[in-house]
């Protein structure tokens, strides 16, 4: 196997005093879409926040292309080819959408062009002047999603992009998520939706109390699918 | 020809004045709002570092040689370059803290120097030329309009619309207006936030700089010129509201209309109405005319 694109080692993350990641480990490999799995609180965003640096307390190995980033500030992080799109979508109200769109300053040549981002969002395209915040909480999804494929970056980390989103909009984004994939990111994913994470990944880490605990590929989920139930607790 | 028994020679003159008076506030309380906005800071080292650009000016001429026009430049760069390095030493510590921490200690740096300038230079007052090319004035028939001032109006006026164009319409300004919102998100897209908000600071200084040169030839140079103007400015920011760049500008030129207004109509008044109406805005308005609730 080559070297995975994202290498996570013993990985450890401190809020203040409280220590919530405990040795995570995890492998990305270049253009596959990894899905994390866990539950409220497991430590899946905090891992997410700890790759692209913005953990301020954290402790291991964070490898990308071979790079170590555990030491380097976020900022210098992103220059390398990573991009973030959080959980709460992180859209800027003092921002119109276009200006939210625009925000992240390109980091790599061959970022997506504006107009297959307005293919794949046509909602974003009509509302450019709007206030970001005035959006539909699909529509700041599809533009916390759409202002980080300009960038240029290879690996996306994107957390649980179809939260509270009415089924039509998860599809939507689910077909966003195949094409981009077709388009060669390697995404990173964390999901409580299963019914939606079978669908985009190729394979998927349980989390739990801040610790991998199990690695399960697609071919196997038919035979897992009880465990990773319980995992979940539905 | 008169209103309600004031020469229009008066009223005019007034204004005049009241508009260079509301030029300073715009500006001082521009440079706050935005230090306020990026660094959550109250800089009540303010007014110390508008007297330190007027001095910069008094000693570029008298050491350097370097006249009003090289000061405009130079004095701001030096003293925003001195503000950069007091965010880097201090300032870069207290962000995590309440705003209360951040005000403490620009106002017990905003003593000391005043006190150093005060010890060096006495209380009296230094004087600075107009300089030549703006000498003069202009007879409008109504009054007379003494060059220098229009200068001051005008320049200022360019200045904060400048620097409001910056802020609310150009890239850069929506990475100050994101960093603003989610400092920590924006430095993940690839932005170095940290130096963004030193450089945010040295801007807001250098504002404050800038306006001391253009105040030298009016006010004097005086170690206490910063301090008696800081508490106006201050109420002026109140009434406005902390967060608004467009808010300081248009409070600050129109507190100074209403200044100018009060010692025509009512002269007993004229140094307190700021403080009557910052009293009334926060009972009916805490956050300001223009502010943003929190
Ligand atoms: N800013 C914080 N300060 C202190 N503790 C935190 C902070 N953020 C998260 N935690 C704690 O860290 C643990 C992991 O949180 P994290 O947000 O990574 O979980 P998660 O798997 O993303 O959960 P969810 O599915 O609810 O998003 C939790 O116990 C949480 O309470
Ligand atoms: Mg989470």
């Amino acid at each position: 196997m080559p070297e995975p694109l994202l290498k996570v080692a013993g990985l450890n993350a401190f809020y203040g005093e409280s220590h919530v990641l405990h040795g995570v480990d995890l492998e990305v490999g270049a253009g596959e879409l990894v899905t994390l799995l866990g539950r409220n609180g497991a430590g899946k965003t905090t891992t997410l926040k700890s790759v692209v640096g913005m953990i301020a307390d954290r402790r291991g190995s964070v490898a990308y292309q071979g790079h170590e980033l555990i030491e380097l500030p976020s900022h210098v992080i992103a220059r390398l080819g990573l991009a973030f799109c959080p959980e709460e979508r992180g859209i800027f109200a003092s921002l119109d959408v276009g200006e939210n769109l625009m925000l992240p300053p390109e980091i790599a040549p061959g970022g997506m062009g504006l107009d297959d981002i307005f293919r794949l969002f046509p909602n974003l395209k009509e509302r450019l002047r709007s206030q970001g915040t005035k959006l539909s909480g699909g529509e700041q999804q599809m533009l916390a999603i759409a202002r980080i494929l300009r960038t240029g970056a290879r690996l996306l980390l994107l957390d649980e992009p179809t939260e509270g989103l009415a089924p039509v909009i998860i599809e939507q984004i689910g077909a966003c998520i195949g094409e981009l994939k077709a388009k060669g990111f390697t995404i990173l994913l964390v999901e409580q939706n299963f019914r939606f994470a079978t669908e985009v990944a190729d394979r998927f880490y349980v989390m739990e109390n801040g610790r991998i605990v199990d690695e399960i590929g697609r071919a196997d989920l038919d035979r897992r699918r009880t465990d990773i139930e319980a995992y979940l607790g539905v | 020809m008169d209103f309600f028994g004031i020469p229009p020679q008066a009223l005019l003159g007034q204004l005049l004045l009241g508009l260079i008076n509301g030029a300073f506030y715009a500006m001082l309380s521009l440079g706050l709002a935005v230090i306020f906005g990026m660094l959550n800071i109250i800089n009540f080292t303010h007014g110390a570092q508008y007297m330190m650009g007027a001095f910069a000016a008094y000693f570029l001429l008298h050491y350097l040689g370097l006249g009003y026009w090289w000061a405009l430049i130079l004095a701001p760069i030096g003293v925003g370059a001195v503000g950069v390095a007091i965010e880097r030493t201090m300032l870069r510590h207290l962000y995590k803290l309440d705003h209360l921490y951040g005000l403490l200690l620009t106002f017990g740096l905003a003593l000391v120097v005043q006190g150093l300038f005060q010890n060096e230079f006495g209380s009296s007052g230094l004087p600075y030329r107009i300089p030549a090319e703006l000498q003069g004035g202009q007879n409008l028939g109504f009054m007379f309009l003494p060059n220098y001032r229009a200068w001051v109006v005008l320049v200022s006026l360019a200045v904060c619309l400048a620097t409001w164009f910056l802020i609310e319409r150009t890239r850069l300004g929506a990475y100050l207006r994101a960093a603003t919102e989610n400092p920590a998100l924006v430095q993940a897209f690839g932005i170095n936030v940290p130096r963004m908000i030193t450089l945010t600071y040295g801007f807001g200084v250098a504002l404050a700089a800038f306006a001391g040169v253009l105040a030298a030839p009016i006010y004097q140079v005086n170690p206490l010129m910063g301090s008696n103007l800081i508490i106006i400015v201050f109420a002026v920011v109140v009434i406005g509201g902390m967060g608004s760049i467009m808010g300081a500008i248009l409070t600050g030129f129109g507190l100074g209309l209403i200044e100018g207004l009060t010692k025509v109509f009512y002269p007993e008044a004229s140094s307190t109405v700021i403080f009557v109406i910052m009293a009334l805005v926060l009972l009916v308005k805490p956050a300001g005319l223009f502010g943003r609730t929190a």
